[in-house]
């Protein structure tokens, strides 16, 4: 296709939703899926064909809208401008949801009348979870259907990469770098200035590579963006390939995400036949191809040089760095490891601008990231939030709060490698720096509440059993002090800890730290270090010998 | 003599075995560099884990040593060396099922089933597994069966689980989740 049928397309599809009345929307990622949404869609569709309203009402699938804990969710959006969000959905609500909401909205009704057997099914869009959220990674989840090439074009797709053609490979990563985009998978490194550092490296052959070994348990960020928009990271790849001219793309994807990967090989062969993907790219003479491959369960594969071992079919162990891959990485050849969340965030600042995304969030965290709100709260989901908004704001305001009577005792951000916030400290601002300074660290996007009745100790204790478990052992700071570890935080969950393990405890995980090879070694500790700078009494209320702080 | 391979495949297919089955799944991948672990994936696919004399037919057919297969099946939690059970029930233990008691879930298999975690039962009805995250934190705690996910269980409903399995039966050799 040439660029200038992108527009085409675009008003072609836009025409055609709008020829519908209702919009029926059913999210159709991991969570809703498992709850039986291709059912829900099924009868929805069944039903609207009986009525002989295939003309006016549409339905699809879509990606993650977010609250997974009420799910199924569908969405009702018409051209009236009204607006419902239903949860708890069953497929055999599929009828009711169309004779007591479709066909009435239909006939003009307004949102607000709908109820009966429906009403304790509506969810109140106008809650902070909604209202405070700043969607523009997930702007297409609840929207546009992933499978749908069309859709996603529909809402301005391909626009990036189209602009991004008439663009030097320098602008390109002069753009990424003004806009203050910076590694979604934990570090923070300024996106931009990873690619010009790509760029400039000399090379036939240079790969760009997608992580999406999401490996933090209690984290579904890149999932959810792979299930729900798969062309947007596509799209960034591309974007990102035209900024380091680099010559062949890679998606690395866990192979626990079986619906991801279903839904980037759908999207992959959709873009090809388009002419977005492959040969000819819009028309330009620009060849550029992807392949998938797939992790095999192992956390320490998220870390770029062990991502790299494992796409050359060895185990994932971890080498040091320098050199860098972008200087020496797959094949020895030039390579740019970034994220899931990090490369859906490109399409938006090519279309939309540097200065639009720089607008949104602190001095030195631009932008939005998306969290995985898990844990003790009572909006369990999906949310993305503007930078700079505070814990309080997240975990309170967003989430709810506990839901129960129990009070909430703190936050784990970061996962495995991230520490433990305590409540005190949530009025704190979301950021790389502040999270870093709190001891933890922005991680790709977990965040899981613990309340006043969860053990810290314990929970430190799973993550350092996790850790264990993943370290490669390949160096021994991390593969004898995270063992060393986890004896001497068995022994106080026991009960048969004194004060000198306590402190042999902070001094390995020190020395991890400080010694360890790669980042899993380095950032192991985390959780032990930051749950005992902020919840030393508990542990020592734990020893053999209690002791009082 | 039928080999585990062949046996393994005409259980599942109801036929006798395509000679060159393995073979096949080699030609496919060994002109791409790096693709063993892709090999692999197709390989447990088939066969629901990787069979000793298909890793050694692999490793012939790829021009890769058996030491170097071993060295990668071994390293990464999502290879079995084992046959599982006919339902491979797999208990999430990411950290938001683990706040939400994943391990009393799992404790409460184990006594149902009388085996422990990473075992399956003699008559390979089934088998238990612990998992590392499985994304769906949203329906914590959770497990997954065969591919089937089911989610917002309680951590005493262990024998309501196992009901449910026989009730639903979910496909067999679906798809199968990395052993913990």
């Amino acid at each position: 296709m040439k660029p200038e049928e992108l527009d085409v397309k675009a008003a072609a599809e836009q025409a055609k939703q709008q020829a519908f009345e209702v919009r029926l929307n059913c999210c159709s990622s991991t969570g809703c899926h498992s709850s039986g949404s291709n059912e829900i869609i099924a009868g929805l569709k069944a039903e609207i064909k009986a009525r002989q309203l295939e003309g006016k009402i549409s339905v699809g699938g879509t990606g993650c809208m977010g609250l997974c804990s009420k799910g199924p969710l569908v969405r009702l959006t018409s051209k009236s401008k009204q607006e419902i969000l239903f949860s708890d959905v069953k497929p055999e609500m599929a009828a009711t949801l169309v004779e007591k909401a479709a066909v009435p909205i239909l006939n003009g009704a307004k949102a607000e009348e709908i109820g009966g057997e429906l009403k304790g099914h509506k969810l109140d869009l106008d809650a902070p979870f909604f209202k405070m959220q700043e969607r523009v990674v997930l702007s297409n989840n609840g929207h546009a259907d992933p499978e749908k090439l069309e859709e996603y074009i529909a809402n301005g797709g391909y626009q990036g990469l189209r602009k991004a053609m008439t663009m030097s490979a320098e602008a390109i990563c002069k753009e990424l770098l003004d806009s203050g985009l910076r590694g979604r998978g934990g570090a923070g490194f300024p996106t931009g200035l990873k690619w010009d550092l790509a760029r400039k490296v000399e090379g036939d052959v240079k790969y760009i590579i997608c992580n999406g070994d999401e490996g933090d348990p209690g984290a579904f960020m890149d999932r959810s963006v792979l299930e729900g928009d798969p062309h947007a990271v596509i799209e960034g790849m591309l974007i990102a390939a035209r900024a380091m001219n680099s010559t062949h793309g890679i998606f690395y994807i866990r192979a626990e995400y079986p619906l991801a990967v279903e839904r980037v090989e759908k999207a992959l062969r959709q873009a090809r036949a388009a002419g977005l993907a492959g040969k000819n790219i819009l028309e330009s003479g620009w060849n550029f191809d992807f392949e998938i491959r797939l992790g095999a369960g192992a956390f320490v594969c998220g870390e770029e040089t062990a991502l790299i071992a494992s796409i050359e079919g060895k185990r994932g162990t971890p080498r040091p760095r320098p050199p860098f891959p972008t200087v020496k990485g797959l094949w020895d050849k030039p390579s740019c490891v970034n994220n899931v969340e990090t490369l859906a965030n490109v399409p938006r600042i090519l279309s939309r601008g540097s200065q639009w995304f720089a607008s949104m969030g602190t001095e030195k965290s631009k932008g939005t990231k998306v969290f995985a709100l898990t844990g003790k709260i009572r909006n369990n989901g999906l949310v993305e939030v503007p930078m700079g908004i505070t814990l309080r704001q997240i975990v309170e305001t967003i989430g709810g709060g506990t839901g129960t009577d129990r009070k909430i005792k703190a936050i784990q951000t970061g996962g495995p490698s991230g520490g433990m916030i305590p409540e005190t400290q949530f009025d704190t601002p979301v950021s790389y720096e502040h999270l870093q300074q709190m001891g933890s660290m922005m991680g790709s996007g977990g965040m899981i509440v613990i309340d006043d009745h969860d053990s810290v100790v314990e929970l430190v204790r799973f993550y350092l059993d996790f850790c264990v478990d993943e370290s490669c052992g390949k160096c021994a700071p991390c593969r004898i002090g995270g063992k060393q570890m986890l004896r001497l935080l068995d022994k106080i969950v026991e009960g048969k800890g004194t004060e000198e393990d306590l402190k042999v405890l902070r001094r390995v995980a020190q020395a991890m730290q400080k010694a360890s090879l790669c980042a899993l070694g380095q950032t192991a500790p985390n959780p032990v270090l930051s749950a005992l700078k902020h919840f030393e009494p508990e542990f020592k209320s734990r020893l053999a010998v209690p002791q009082k702080a | 003599m039928t080999t585990a391979v062949e046996a393994a495949t005409a259980k599942k297919t109801g036929a006798p075995a395509a000679k060159d089955e393995v073979t096949q799944i080699a030609l496919k991948w060994k002109n791409k560099s790096g693709s063993l672990i892709m090999a692999l994936h197709d390989l447990q696919g088939r066969f629901g884990y990787v069979p000793r004399e298909a890793a050694m037919k692999l490793g012939q057919a790829m021009d890769v040593p058996l030491a170097r297969i071993y060295e990668v099946i071994t390293f990464y939690n999502y290879f079995k060396l084992e046959a599982p059970g006919k339902y491979i029930i797999s208990v999430c233990t990411g950290t938001a099922c683990h706040i939400k008691g994943s391990a009393e879930l799992l404790a409460g298999l184990e006594k149902d089933l009388k085996i422990s975690e990473g075992q399956s039962t003699p008559d390979k009805e089934y088998h238990l597994q612990g998992v590392r995250c499985l994304g769906c934190c949203g329906l914590a705690p959770l497990a997954s069966v065969n591919g089937k996910v089911y989610g917002k269980l309680k951590t005493d409903e262990s024998t309501k689980l196992i009901e449910r399995i026989q009730e639903d039966k979910p496909m067999v050799g679906g798809h199968e989740e990395s052993a913990a």
